[in-house]
């Protein structure tokens, strides 16, 4: 116990005062693209790990996400802060749809619907040209600030500035998924992965907390989509590439589903590695590598490198 | 009227080719309890497999589309004693997230092996369409009805004349009696595997020649075959090949009479659709719960 | 445990129940009431549609006709959830736990009913949280006593012998807090020694104020522990009583000459 205190506070000095000690601009930007998945892989954990159903669709969410604040802060000109909102609203009703379609849909089905929900999306972000400007998507998403009165506007512009927001956003997934699954919430959608009959005959209502992990994981999502808008300041139907979805399970997966330092993990490694090996290799490598170590994580840590890693420390 | 008739007859022709894939993914999943996320990519391997016989080996047109299939076949074959096989005892999900990993793999592969760069394959048949009254069609797409039509009533013989197709749905049927009839499950697993892969192969090396290729071409063709399955209902031949006829069909009429660029949308749309109405699919009878 | 139904209450009153797949009536028009305050057990050879009837009572099928009520109300066709809130918990014939859970947590999940903590007090109330989930664990472990499992509470449910895994089914049961309790063959696979002792638990619960019908196999056991005995048959009732009168009832002993099983 003691060993773990001091390794998560090791860690979370080190992220805390990151901008400070990382030289390089284009590092920073990693580390905040890790964030950035960080709160995609808590979220698609929620799903995936907690409920035991897996979303191939949720790039969909991010993407929406991405697009809402980015019209609405683009076209209407409202505050990025009302687009950021949006931005988890707007997601969190396409996954409370998605949960009331599902009703008794498990498994495969489930997938299946997932992965023409987001197939659907896509197509509209590419085809309705009037609304989301098609493939040419949206340029000049305002960067977000804080305004509080009497005080002049802290412009987060800068990437150190947007690093710590997204530190922020990402130990607020954190605690929000923890706060839930310690509690009676958390144990019914476990329930619902173990044995979802037996559930339902002690009296949960599986399709409530389905539907409830799919609207906060959805809203998760978005949250993420709209950091990712007001931080590159542009949004296109790129946002909806099966890639994203692809990384965010393997960040999963490998990182340890049904964990929460699994996912971060996963998230921090799966954005890292690529930047290592970019120097060695195109990214149609990488994403082969992708490939390959799912199939091998399946094969030989079949839960994870967090749940590996803590196995074998208490075995010893 | 005539435009009716011509986006009916493509949508026929064209329908052929989804009732390959989808026969080939129905008894994957209803045999195999597989849900076969990989399937999109041996589409993919037939169609280059026809390519790079044609291409870098000179092979007669029609020497190639057999030999993609067998190719198509042997590597699922492969794929599966490596992959599946090991896995036999996993739960759905972790072999779902297997097949997964394997599209994502074989996808880059030949991203790599081919390029990005859309390649097209060159056939010895005539680019002028025959023109039968108010309708037209070119003589590839009459080629591939016609070839299609004849893997689907061979693959339906297989399947009730022969020992083999007996083993096999005697497997679907009560995998544990099968055995005890002395079938061995793991020869059927791969032989069924090979035989999805080898149909997936067979629509690829069929639509390639009519469309372009390029490494992500097998993802639309997933996705369609997964409408076909659900239209039809899992582990149900039949219903596949008449799935694969009506959703061929119900895609020309969308990209003819709503928008073209949504064509791709009505594969969704249905698997939406039948999710919601009726997930054992359109020919399914009524099952007995518990 | 404390006493919760008072025996003045009617609760379960099955009425012309049928259930019919393709030509094959599985349950062809059963009528009942169960006691409260008993035990009433529902025998009959293999297939003559106990477990149909149980799917049907706590809402996992819809009958093709017929009508379940409780305590007065019609819960035909409700959901096994809203069913189960009304107090009416079953168990199943298949060994059903949590099988990545610990005991404990198994437990846990049963008590669902018992706490009230949703989406915003989980993330905002934390220390209505933490008093919950104190209140909580207590239960748990008093369940766990109950039944006699305290001591392997930290234990994977997947992990457990057999029967130690039934009584985990049995716990999160009554962690349900149920008035009836609809048990699905509790003894089936069990050692001589485990079927006595789960034969006093079920007196047991029954002495704590909790109506039992129960579907058993066993004949010695069903006629040591039931006030009550219903037998079906081919998908009918056939005979209704004491245990006495049923062990003595010609139809009763025509029904299970041919299947082999004498009575006790």
């Amino acid at each position: 116990m003691r060993r773990e205190t001091i390794a998560g506070a090791v860690a979370i000095a080190a992220a805390a005062s990151a901008p400070l000690w990382v030289w390089n601009p284009y590092h920073l930007h990693t580390l905040i693209m890790a964030g950035i998945f960080a709160v995609l892989a808590l979220s698609l954990n929620l799903l995936l790990g907690y409920t035991g159903q897996l979303s191939l669709g949720h790039a969909a969410f991010f993407g929406i996400g991405a697009y809402a604040t980015a019209l609405l802060s683009v076209k209407l000109e409202w505050s990025p802060w009302i687009g950021m909102l949006a931005a988890m609203v707007l997601p969190g009703l396409a996954g409370w749809g998605i949960g009331r379609l599902a009703l008794k849909l498990r498994g495969a089905y489930f997938v299946l619907l997932t992965i023409s929900f987001a197939g659907v999306v896509s197509l509209v972000s590419v085809n309705w040209m009037d609304l989301t400007n098609g493939p040419l998507g949206i340029p000049g998403v305002p960067a977000l600030a804080i305004a509080l009165p009497g005080l002049p506007e802290l412009s987060l512009r800068t990437k150190g500035a947007f690093y710590y927001l997204v530190l922020v956003a990402v130990v607020a997934a954190y605690v929000l998924c923890r706060r839930l699954i310690a509690s009676r919430v958390g144990r019914a959608l476990v329930a619902l992965r173990e044995n979802e009959t037996l559930a339902e005959s002690v009296g949960i209502d599986g399709t409530l907390y389905l539907v409830l992990a799919a609207v906060i994981s959805a809203a998760m999502a978005g949250a993420a989509g709209g950091l990712y808008a007001h931080y590159t300041r542009f949004v296109s139907p790129e946002v909806f590439l099966f890639t994203y979805t692809v990384t965010m399970v393997i960040m999963v997966v490998a990182g340890g589903k049904g964990t929460l330092a699994g996912p971060v993990l996963g998230a921090v490694l799966f954005t890292v590695l690529p930047e290592v090996l970019r120097a060695a290799t195109s990214w149609q490598w990488q994403m082969l590598l992708y490939g390959v170590l799912l199939i091998a994580t399946l094969f030989f840590m079949p839960r994870g490198i967090v749940p590996t890693l803590v196995e074998r420390a208490a075995r010893r | 009227m005539d435009q009716l008739l011509q986006h009916l007859l493509n949508g026929l022709l064209l329908g052929s080719t989804y009732s390959l894939l989808g026969i080939g993914l129905t008894l994957v999943f209803g045999l195999m309890n597989v849900v076969n996320f990989a399937h999109g990519e041996f589409y993919t391997l037939g169609a280059y497999a026809v390519f790079a016989a044609l291409a870098l080996s000179a092979v007669n047109f029609f020497l190639a589309i057999p030999l993609a299939i067998v190719a198509g076949a042997l590597i699922g074959a492969l794929f599966e004693r490596v992959l599946l096989h090991p896995l036999r005892g996993a739960s759905i999900d972790t072999t779902m997230l297997v097949m997964i990993g394997l599209w994502i793999a074989l996808q880059n592969g030949e991203l790599l092996a081919w390029g990005g760069v859309a390649k097209s394959v060159p056939t010895p048949f005539s680019t002028t369409p025959l023109a039968w009254g108010p309708v037209s069609v070119s003589t590839l797409r009459i080629f591939v009805f016609v070839v299609s039509v004849l893997l689907i009533v061979g693959a339906h013989l297989l399947l009730t004349r022969t020992r083999l197709g007996r083993a096999m749905r005697a497997t679907f049927q009560d995998r544990e009696t099968a055995a005890l009839m002395g079938v061995s499950i793991e020869r059927i697993h791969t032989v069924t595997f090979a035989f999805g892969a080898g149909m997936a192969a067979a629509a690829g090396a069929l639509l390639g020649p009519v469309f372009l290729l390029y490494p992500s071409m097998g993802d639309l063709a997933a996705q369609k075959a997964f409408s076909v399955v659900i239209l039809g209902g899992l582990g149900n031949f039949v219903g596949a090949a008449i799935g694969g006829l009506l959703l061929g069909v119900a895609e020309e009429l969308g990209a003819g009479y709503v928008s073209s660029g949504y064509r791709d949308a009505v594969g969704f749309v249905i698997i939406v659709l039948m999710l919601l109405v009726r997930p054992s699919g359109l020919f399914a009878r009524a099952e007995r719960v518990g | 445990m404390s006493a919760l139904a008072s025996p003045g209450d009617t609760p379960l009153e099955v009425r012309d129940l049928a259930m019919r797949f393709g030509g094959v009536a599985a349950l062809g028009g059963v009528t009942f009431a169960v006691r409260p305050g008993a035990v009433t057990s529902l025998i009959g050879p293999n297939g003559a549609g106990k477990t149909t009837a149980f799917n049907i009572i706590t809402g996992f099928q819809a009958p093709s006709a017929g009508q379940v009520a409780y305590g007065g109300r019609a819960i035909t066709g409700w959901r096994p959830c809203r069913i189960a809130a009304l107090g009416l918990v079953r168990t199943f014939q298949k060994t059903s736990v949590f099988p990545a859970l610990s005991v404990l947590d198994n437990v846990l999940t049963g008590l669902h009913l018992r706490g009230a903590t949703g989406v915003a007090a989980a993330l905002l109330r934390r220390r209505r949280v933490a008093d919950e989930e104190r209140r909580l664990h207590a239960e748990a472990l008093s369940v766990l006593e109950f039944v006699g499992l305290a001591a392997r509470r930290d234990a994977l449910a997947a992990d457990l012998s057999y029967g130690e895994q039934r009584l985990v089914e049995l716990a999160v049961g009554l962690a349900a807090k149920p008035r009836l309790l609809l048990l699905d063959e509790p003894a089936s696979g069990m050692t001589p020694a485990e079927k006595a002792s789960t034969a006093a638990l079920v007196r047991r619960i029954c002495d704590s104020g909790v109506t039992v019908l129960l579907v058993e196999h066993d004949m010695r056991m069903v006629m040591g522990i039931s006030d009550r005995v219903l037998v079906l048959n081919y998908g009918r009732l056939i005979a209704d009583g004491t245990p006495a009168e049923v062990q003595r009832d010609p139809d009763v002993i025509r029904a299970y000459l041919g299947t082999g099983h004498a009575a006790a």
